[in-house]
C-alpha cells in the first residue's frame, strides 16, 4: 500500500518494490531521497514518524557500490517500510538529519564505517573510530584484522613526547 | 646472615604482609567482564574478604587495577594514562579472555591483550571468568606480592613524583 | 553587562557514573549544561565487520557480547532475523522457553538497571538488594545454559537443548517471591523525598521529542507513548501471553523509573504464564535438518547424523538469498538485526540496530539547561549498554 502510493507520488523516482517474507523494501532515485522522506513523514496516510534504522552497506563489486537502507516505522498506523537507495563510490546523498533528528548520528556511523558522505550534515565527524583511522572498515576490501594487526600496538601519551 | 639483612628481610616481610591484605583496586571496567567484577564485590562473593572491597574511583588511591574487558585502541592511551597515574606499588590484574590476548575479537580496533600497553601480573582467562576466577587471581596475587623481595619496589612513593 | 565564561570538563570515559566508556565533553555555565557532546566508540570491537567472516551458527555467540546484561535477548533477536531468512517454523515448546528466559534476562538487566541507577544517585542499600535477586536468576538460568553471562543458548532454529527437570521448580519459587522483592525496592525508593527530589522533572523529553530522535523502549514508553514490539509485531508467542505496557507521563528520570519497576512485575507475570503453560513437544525445529543439529544420542549411534552435525559444525548452512529486519523488544529498547545474505554461509552484512546507540544520541537534549549533578540521572536513566552503543 505504500510502495503503491510512493509509485503514483512519485512515478519517476521509485525504482523497484520488492516483497520478501511479509517486509516491503522500495528502491527510490538518491536524489530524490529527501523530497520522499519529508512525504512518507508527513502524509496522513502514512504517517512513517519514527526512524528506526539507516544502515549502509557495500556491494563491492556492483555499480553503484553502496546502499543505504532506512527501517521505517508508523506509530499510528503500526507498520513497518524499507526505502532503499543506491550511492555510487565518491558520490554523495543527502542528509535526513533534519527531517529526523535521530538520522543525525545513525549518518555519522555511515560516514564512519563506509565512507559515505552526506551533504549538509551538521557535523559529520567519525564518531566510533579515532580521527586518525585510515580506512573504512565496512567496505569490503577493508580486512577484518585492520592493516597492521600482527604489530605490536604503540601508546604514546602526549606527556612523553 | 648479619643483624641488619635480618631485620630489612623481617621489614620487608611486613611490608609485604601490609600491602598484600589492602590491595585496593581502581574501577576499571571495560565491557561484559565488568559484570562479574560487579558481581564478585557485591553480596555473594564478597571480595571484601581478601581486603579488596575498596574500589577507587580516583588511580591516585588504587594499588591495582583490574582490567575487566575489551581494550580497543582508542581506550589504550585512556589506559595507559590511568596506570601512570597510580602510585607505586601498582599491580595489575587482566580479567578476562580479552584483556589477556583480544579473546574472539581479533579485529581491527582491538588491542590484542593488554599486556601489549601496561605490564601484566596475574591473567585471569575465560569469556567471562566467574566470579570465584577474580578471587582467585587476588589470591594468586597476595602470594605474589607476599614473596617480593626488598627492592623491587619503592617503599615510599610520592604521589606526584615521576612513577606517579 | 557582565560577560558569561563557560568552562569545559570532561567526564569519562573512565567515570564511575558513565556505565562504561562513555565520554561527555561537557560546556557549564557556573552549574548549568550550555552544551554536550558525547564521544562514544571505546569499546568499538567490530562486531559488525567479524561476523561477514563468520558464519551464521558463529555468529551468534557475538551477538552475547552487545548488550551484555540481557544476552539472552540479543540471541533471540538474531535467531529471529536468521530463522526469518531461512522461514522455518520453531515448536511452541521452544518458544514457551525463549520468552521464559528472555523476560527472566529483562528482569535481571532492569534489576542491574536499578541497582547502579540507584547507587549513582547515592543510595547504596538497593545494590546489595537487586543483586542478590539478580544473582538468583543468574543461577536459574546456569542451570539451564550453563554459563552466567554469554550463554548462547537460543540457536538457530530452537535452542542449544532442553531444560533440566529441576530448572521449573526454581523459577517458579523465585516468580512467587519476586513481586514482594520489588515491594521491597519500592518501599526504599518510590515515596524517598530525596530520591523523588533528584529525579522528577529532570531530563523530561516530550512524546514528539523522543519520537523525532528515534527513543524506544522504556524511555518512550515513560513519555507517554506505547510503542512495545512485544505488542506491535508479536514474536515468538507473546499473543499468547497475558500483560500490560507501563506508560509513565512526563517522560522524566521518576517517570522511567516507574516504568521499568512496573516492567519488572509485568515479566514476572510473563514468566509464570510460560512456566504454567509450558507444552510438552520438541525444544528445536524437526523440519529443518540443515540447520538444526542432530541430537548427541543419533550422533553416537549414525554414521549420517555425525556426517550432518559435523557439517552444520563446520559449514553451517546457505539461506536464500535476500535481506529481512527482525527486531525484538529488548530490556532498552527496540533490538533489531538487519540481515542480507548473498546464499553463501556467512551473513553478506549484519547490521545491528542498537537502542542504547540511538537513545543515547538525545543525551545532549536532555541535559542542556540543567545542573551538572543531574548528567548522572540522566545517563543512567536511558540505561546504556556501552557493548551495543559501540558494537
Ligand atoms: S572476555 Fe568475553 S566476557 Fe570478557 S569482555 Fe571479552 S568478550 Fe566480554
Amino acid at each position: 500500500m505504500a510502495g503503491n502510493l510512493l509509485k503514483e507520488t512519485f512515478p519517476d523516482a521509485v525504482q523497484k518494490i520488492e516483497d520478501f517474507r511479509g517486509e516491503t523494501s522500495v528502491t527510490v532515485d538518491a536524489g530524490k531521497i529527501r523530497e520522499i522522506m519529508a512525504f512518507l513523514k508527513e502524509s496522513e496516510k502514512l504517517c512513517y514518524d519514527l526512524l528506526l534504522d539507516l544502515a549502509g552497506v557495500d556491494f563491492n563489486d556492483c555499480t553503484p557500490r553502496f546502499m543505504i537502507a532506512y527501517m521505517l516505522h508508523s506509530t499510528k498506523f503500526n507498520n513497518k517500510l524499507r526505502i532503499k537507495t543506491t550511492v555510487a563510490e565518491g558520490a554523495s546523498l543527502d542528509t535526513v538529519s533534519d527531517i529526523w533528528l535521530a538520522a543525525n548520528w545513525m549518518e555519522r556511523e555511515v560516514f564512519d564505517m563506509l565512507g559515505i558522505i552526506f551533504n549538509k550534515h551538521p557535523n559529520l565527524i567519525r564518531i566510533l573510530l579515532t580521527d586518525d583511522f585510515v580506512g573504512h572498515p565496512l567496505r569490503k576490501d577493508f580486512p577484518v584484522k585492520g592493516r597492521d594487526f600482527d604489530k605490536p600496538v604503540q601508546v604514546c601519551l602526549e606527556e612523553e613526547q | 646472615m648479619g643483624v641488619e639483612a635480618t631485620a630489612a628481610a623481617s621489614l620487608q616481610e611486613v611490608i609485604n604482609w601490609a600491602r598484600k591484605n589492602s590491595v585496593w583496586p581502581v574501577t576499571f571496567g571495560l565491557a561484559c567482564c565488568a559484570l562479574e567484577m560487579m558481581v564478585a564485590s557485591s553480596s555473594t562473593y564478597d571480595i571484601a574478604r581478601f581486603g579488596a572491597e575498596v574500589f577507587r574511583p580516583s588511580p591516585r588511591q588504587a594499588d591495582l587495577m583490574i582490567v575487566a574487558g575489551t581494550v580497543t585502541r582508542k581506550m589504550a592511551p585512556m589506559l595507559k594514562r590511568i596506570y601512570e597515574q597510580m602510585p607505586e606499588p601498582k599491580w595489575v590484574i587482566a580479567y578476562g579472555a580479552c584483556a589477556c590476548s583480544g579473546g574472539i575479537f581479533q579485529t581491527y580496533n582491538v588491542v590484542q591483550g593488554v599486556d601489549q600497553i601496561i605490564p601484566v601480573d596475574v591473567y585471569v582467562p575465560g569469556c567471562p571468568p566467574r566470579p570465584e576466577g577474580l578471587l582467585k587471581g587476588i589470591i594468586t596475587l597476595q602470594e605474589k606480592i607476599a614473596v617480593e623481595p626488598a627492592g623491587q619496589r619503592n617503599l615510599v612513593s610520592l604521589p606526584w613524583g615521576n612513577n606517579g | 553587562m557582565t560577560e558569561s565564561r563557560y568552562m569545559t570538563i570532561n567526564m569519562g570515559p573512565q567515570h564511575p557514573a558513565t556505565h562504561g566508556v562513555l565520554r561527555l565533553l561537557l560546556e557549564l555555565d557556573g552549574e548549568i549544561i550550555v552544551k554536550a557532546e558525547p564521544h562514544i566508540g571505546y569499546l568499538h570491537r567490530g562486531i559488525e565487520k567479524l561476523s561477514e567472516s563468520m558464519t551464521y551458527p558463529q555468529a551468534l555467540t557475538l551477538t552475547d557480547r552487545l548488550d551484555y546484561t540481557s544476552a539472552l535477548s540479543n540471541n533471540l533477536a538474531y535467531c529471529l532475523a536468521v530463522e526469518k531468512l531461512l522461514d522455518i517454523k520453531i515448536p511452541k515448546r521452544a518458544q514457551y522457553l525463549r520468552v521464559l528466559m528472555a523476560e527472566l534476562q529483562r528482569i535481571s538487566a532492569h534489576l542491574l538497571w536499578v541497582a547502579t541507577h540507584a547507587l549513582d544517585l547515592g543510595a547504596m542499600t538497593l545494590l546489595f538488594y537487586a543483586f542478590r535477586e539478580r544473582e538468583t536468576i543468574t543461577e536459574i538460568l546456569e542451570l539451564a545454559t550453563g554459563a552466567r553471562l554469554t550463554p548462547s543458548f537460543i540457536r538457530i532454529g530452537g535452542l542449544a537443548s532442553d531444560i533440566p527437570d529441576t530448572f521449573l521448580p526454581r523459577v517458579k519459587a523465585f516468580v512467587d517471591d519476586f513481586p514482594k522483592r520489588v515491594d521491597d525496592y519500592e518501599t526504599l525508593l518510590t515515596e524517598n523525598i530525596i530520591w523523588k527530589k533528584r529525579t522528577t522533572n529532570i531530563a523530561s523529553m516530550s512524546a514528539e521529542e523522543c519520537i523525532q530522535y528515534g527513543i524506544t523502549g522504556p524511555v518512550l514508553r515513560a513519555s507517554g507513548i506505547s510503542y512495545d514490539v512485544r505488542k506491535a509485531y508479536p514474536y515468538s508467542s507473546y499473543e499468547d501471553f497475558d500483560f500490560e505496557i507501563p506508560l509513565g507521563i512526563h517522560g522524566d528520570v521518576y517517570d522511567r523509573y516507574l516504568v521499568r519497576l512496573k516492567e519488572m512485575r509485568q515479566s514476572n507475570r510473563i514468566v509464570q504464564q510460560a512456566a504454567e503453560k509450558l507444552p510438552n513437544g520438541p525444544f528445536a525445529a524437526v523440519d529443518a535438518p540443515l540447520v538444526v543439529p542432530p541430537s548427541k544420542e543419533s550422533v553416537g549411534r549414525d554414521i549420517a547424523a555425525l556426517i550432518r552435525h559435523f557439517k552444520i559444525m563446520e559449514e553451517g548452512f546457505r539461506p536464500p538469498c535476500g535481506e529481512v529486519y527482525a527486531s525484538i523488544e529488548s530490556s532498552k529498547g527496540e533490538l533489531g538485526f538487519y540481515l542480507i545474505s548473498d546464499g553463501t554461509n556467512k551473513p553478506f552484512r549484519m547490521r545491528i540496530r542498537p537502542p542504547s546507540f540511538i537513545n543515547l544520541a538525545a543525551l545532549p537534549k536532555m541535559i542542556v539547561g540543567q545542573m551538572v549533578a543531574d548528567v548522572v540521572a540522566a545517563i543512567g536513566s536511558i540505561d546504556i549498554v556501552l557493548g551495543e552503543i559501540d558494537r
